[in-house]
């Protein structure tokens, strides 16, 4: 029952900060989708099983369907929404989009969030090292072989890119 | 010369709005007042109903509706032979999860709470969960009207089997268990309804097929369809799991009337687990005779579906796993007697390859058993039994384009096969099989005379062309192919074209996103639409200048008189120019197949035939671990028939995702039951395969250039499914020479069949 008394939280989304008024047991999936119209995190599973939800807290991939919102005051959640800058795609986005990586779409958004995270680290992923770092997003459409070739292709659009010194972000 | 859409690797068309997060799937949609709505499962595979009482539920504050099956008596159903669900129940529970009641709250904890405080008295009655004991049930029927517990039968003979056998110089006899396997696409559920202050009802949901749904609605709902209008959102994956109607949809339509507020359900995993509507259990009892050189005498099969608590779409299911042992090879004698059999478990379905899967694992896994015992290498036994079309098949469906035969060479060619079939370390092997699939039922569900589709294309003024079709996009691309064809055929570019869709009172009627028909039958409906729209922008351009249509041409959205390509005119001057004093140019394509292609007069002959047959073969390579048991698939090779690839993008993309699907099925998917229920409703307990334990899968794409195909393309999305079952298996024997008969095949399976072994051998020794 909703008979938790709201408390007032921040959170950092996508560079804005947010003050809203929230239950204390609400899921950070729950409030991004509901409250702050971010629905282009996904719930797929509701048990942590499929990954769809992934956002990146301070860069680093997390399930938002095990965050409690009021947890997170002091960092920096990215949404999908947050990871095209000013319209430009980013190389994941049109990596995706090029190379078939997004058949139904509802695992994508995760998917590309994880894909974000590895790169940044690790910007020439073996395939294992790839195939590690997205085993916990689940997807039922692909078999995962055109989303390898998305990351691939983005991984490829970022090399192409880096002597110029474009900036990716 | 012009640069044709056809066959390029385009993008598809709606991928920016998915990697961006900005396209909206139904649970992404909301309105304002919207409720939640939740629905009340049953606890018991099988109870009758002796009274319900909602009033504590009803007197909870933010409840806004209760709703149970006294108030939703209409029957609905995919199938006109198979009206047996209502939106609730109100006799009698037939599964773990059937429908009991609903609740719409302003919250989904008050939601819960008041479903908590339902009071069901329930009696309750033995339950059938096995459909071999279930079909000798004479009492405490599951449905009154199914004797048995069967919800269909049919017994198929066409030829002589007993000759056929009589002519056999070999015969084998074996029987195949596959587990129920379900889609479990990565979207659940979801379905969103709101009406409006006259009374009409708008539904967006998460379906495949928007027509039926708005039919079932006005029927379960008892308003005029001209009243209802489905609206498809984005869809996160279907696979045939949103093929039908889902409860779901018609519970929150009921609610929302009864609440006098949108009412929103989204199913939790869970849920979409029991909804189903998945591949059966399928026990396939499989004969079959053959000479010395390997040429099929003859094929008895006896199959029998564990179908679950509702008919669905099982008589065609059923119907499918016999007719479709046909369009492949060659069989003079077929004999098919197959089973639907209620049991008190979820509902089961259509599932991407409908009714063909299991059987053709059987066929395809039995003719290696028959080809080892000849000594004939599996590759060539297929090529013996090649069908030589064009042809009608013993049960009278129609073959025109057939690519099998170039399917199985480049497959060989492609893996290594004449290098490594028999001669890799013990522990490593390599199987082939082959598949097939309609490109659309010939016959539809609703044995209506309407075209199977109709697409409208309207030329505007300002040179914009929009396409207004019904087909459902589901992320399988067909809005994209949809485009490309219309934008090839019209002779413009493809940023030009707009695409409204699946929205019932905006888009004209098409049946549906099931049996792999869009690209067949919405694209010949796009070539007619876009044909007519060329003819007449054409001649009212020539009209206009006084000259001969016949003379003009448009390429690339220039339009311009033959051999005159230097004084084209735009295709905004020639739109306005032929829209004269009118607003736009509107012609209108249908597609119904041709009466040849809709096969015999049996009963039963209506499922199987199509207008056209894709076909598979696939090379598997596996390794198999003799300690442990564990088989891992290093490498598919699977070429697919397509007819002709309008998008190799997206074709490559739907054969992957299929055989990914059929390894699946093939090495770790099952639904688990004890005592009705499920245990292991989610996707870590159902094991769908992550990065790490999916393989390299190579495609190729094999063009038979379909003579009735828009631009001779057939179905891509769903016929490489079967044959990577088989080939798997068939790759097991080659690597540790045993033959896995059940399905998924699991460790426990592989060291029971190699403990056999040991066993046979050395009773054999002594």
């Amino acid at each position: 029952m909703n008979n938790l008394n709201s408390t007032r939280i921040t959170l950092h989304v996508n560079g804005k900060t947010c003050e809203l008024e929230v239950a204390p047991n609400r899921l950070l999936l729950d409030v991004l989708r509901n409250d702050l119209g971010l629905t282009g995190t996904k719930c797929g599973c509701d048990d942590s099983s499929c990954s769809a939800c992934t956002v990146l807290v301070n860069g680093e991939p997390m399930l938002s369907c095990l965050m409690l919102a009021a947890a997170y005051p002091d960092r920096e959640i990215t949404t999908i929404e947050g990871v095209a800058s000013n319209g430009v795609l980013d190389p994941l986005q049109v990596g995706f989009c090029e190379e078939g990586g997004a058949q139904c779409g509802f695992c994508t958004p995760g998917m590309i969030l994880t894909a974000k995270s590895l790169l940044e680290k690790n910007p020439e992923p073996s395939d294992q090292e790839l195939r590690e770092a997205l085993s916990g997003n689940l997807c039922r459409c692909t078999g995962y072989i055109q989303i390898l070739a998305s990351v691939r292709r983005a991984i490829d659009l970022l090399r192409e890119h880096q002597p110029q010194g474009v900036s990716q972000r | 010369m012009s640069v044709s859409p056809i066959g390029a690797r385009i993008p598809m068309v709606d991928s920016e709005a998915k990697v961006t997060g900005k396209g909206k799937y139904a649970d992404d949609l909301s309105l304002p007042g919207m409720l939640v709505g939740k629905i009340l499962h049953s606890p018991h595979a099988h109870a009758r109903i002796r009274s319900i009482d909602t009033s504590a539920a009803e007197r909870l504050p933010g409840v806004h509706a209760v709703v149970t099956g006294h108030e939703t008596p209409v029957k609905y159903g995919i199938l006109p032979i198979g009206h047996d669900e209502t939106i609730f129940t109100s006799d009698k529970v037939r599964y773990i999860g059937d429908n009991v009641a609903g609740v719409a709250a302003e919250t989904e904890a008050i939601a819960e709470e008041a479903l908590r405080l339902i009071k069901v008295d329930y009696e309750p009655l033995p339950a059938h969960l096995h459909p071999e004991e279930s079909m000798r049930a004479e009492r405490n029927l599951i449905h009154d009207d199914k004797p048995n517990n069967i919800e269909k039968e049919y017994h198929h003979h066409f030829g002589d089997v007993e000759r056929g056998f009589a002519e056999a110089e070999y015969i084998r006899e074996d029987r195949f268990d596959c587990a129920e396997v379900t889609h479990a696409a990565l979207e659940p559920h979801s379905t969103l309804a709101a009406f409006e202050a006259d009374g009409r009802l708008t539904v967006w949901s998460s379906t495949q097929v928007p027509y039926y749904l708005m039919k079932t609605l006005a029927s379960t709902l008892q308003m005029p369809e001209e009243k209802v209008r489905v609206i498809k959102p984005l869809v996160g994956g279907g696979f045939g799991g949103k093929s039908e109607v889902i409860p779901l949809e018609p519970a929150a339509a009921v609610l929302a009337r009864k609440a006098g507020r949108p009412v929103k359900i989204t199913y939790t995993r869970e849920e979409v687990f029991y909804a189903h509507r998945g591949r059966p259990r399928t026990i396939v009892e499989l004969k079959t005779g053959v000479r010395r050189d390997g040429r099929l005498t003859a094929v008895e099969a006896r199959i029998i579906q564990d179908g679950g608590a509702y008919c669905s779409y099982g008589v065609v299911t059923i119907l499918y796993s016999g007719q479709l042992l046909n369009a492949m090879y060659d069989i003079p004698n077929v004999k098919f007697d197959g089973y639907r059999v209620l049991t008190n478990k979820p509902a089961c379905g259509a599932m991407r390859g409908h009714g063909t899967v299991n059987a053709r694992y059987a066929f395809e896994t039995q003719l290696d058993m028959v080809a080892t015992v000849l000594g004939i290498d599996p590759a060539e036994i297929r090529r013996r039994n090649f069908l030589k079309p064009p042809c009608r098949t013993i049960n009278d469906l129609r073959v025109l384009s057939y690519g099998y035969p170039e399917c199985v060479e480049r497959v060989v060619e492609r893996s290594g096969w004449r290098d490594k079939r028999g001669k890799l370390a013990i522990g490593k092997g390599i199987g082939i099989a082959g598949s097939h699939y309609v490109s659309g039922a010939a016959n539809s569900i609703i044995r209506s005379n309407m075209p199977h589709t109709t697409v409208d294309l309207v030329i505007d003024r300002e040179g914009n062309v929009t396409l207004y079709t019904g087909a459902a996009e589901i992320g399988q691309g067909s809005d994209t192919v949809q485009l490309q064809i219309a934008a090839a055929e019209l002779g413009v570019e493809l940023r030009r074209m707009k695409l409204v869709a699946a929205d019932t009172s905006r888009t004209p009627i098409d049946l549906g996103s099931y049996s792999s028909r869009v690209t067949f039958m919405a694209g010949n409906a796009t070539v007619a639409a876009a044909r007519e729209a060329r003819q007449k922008l054409l001649s009212a351009v020539a009209h206009a200048l006084g000259e001969n249509a016949a003379q003009w041409t448009i390429e690339n959205g220039r339009v311009f008189q033959r051999g005159e390509p230097r004084r084209a005119m735009s295709f905004e001057e020639a739109a306005r120019l032929a829209c004269g004093s009118d607003s736009e140019i509107k012609t209108t394509g249908t597609y119904s197949p041709p009466a040849e292609a809709q096969g015999g007069k049996y009963k039963g002959a209506g499922v199987g035939p199509s207008p056209a047959y894709s076909y598979s073969a696939q090379v598997a390579e596996v390794t198999v671990d003799v300690e442990s048991g564990q088989v891992t698939v290093d490498r598919v090779v699977a070429a697919h028939d397509c007819g002709k690839a309008i998008n190799p993008l997206t074709v490559e993309g739907q054969v992957e995702g299929s055989v990914w699907m059929g390894l699946g099925q093939a090495v770790q998917e099952e639904m688990l039951w004890e005592h009705g229920h499920l245990m292991n409703p989610g996707l870590l307990e159902y094991r769908s395969a992550s990065t790490l334990e999916s393989p390299r899968i190579e495609t190729i794409i094999v063009e038979s250039h379909d003579p009735e195909g828009p631009f001779g393309a057939k179905e891509a999305g769903e016929g490489s499914l079967a044959a990577t079952l088989p080939a798997v298996v068939n790759a097991i024997y080659d690597a540790v020479g045993v033959w896995i008969t059940s399905l998924p095949v699991t460790p426990e399976k592989i060291l029971k069949a190699l403990e056999e072994k040991r066993h046979r051998t050395e009773s054999r020794s002594h």
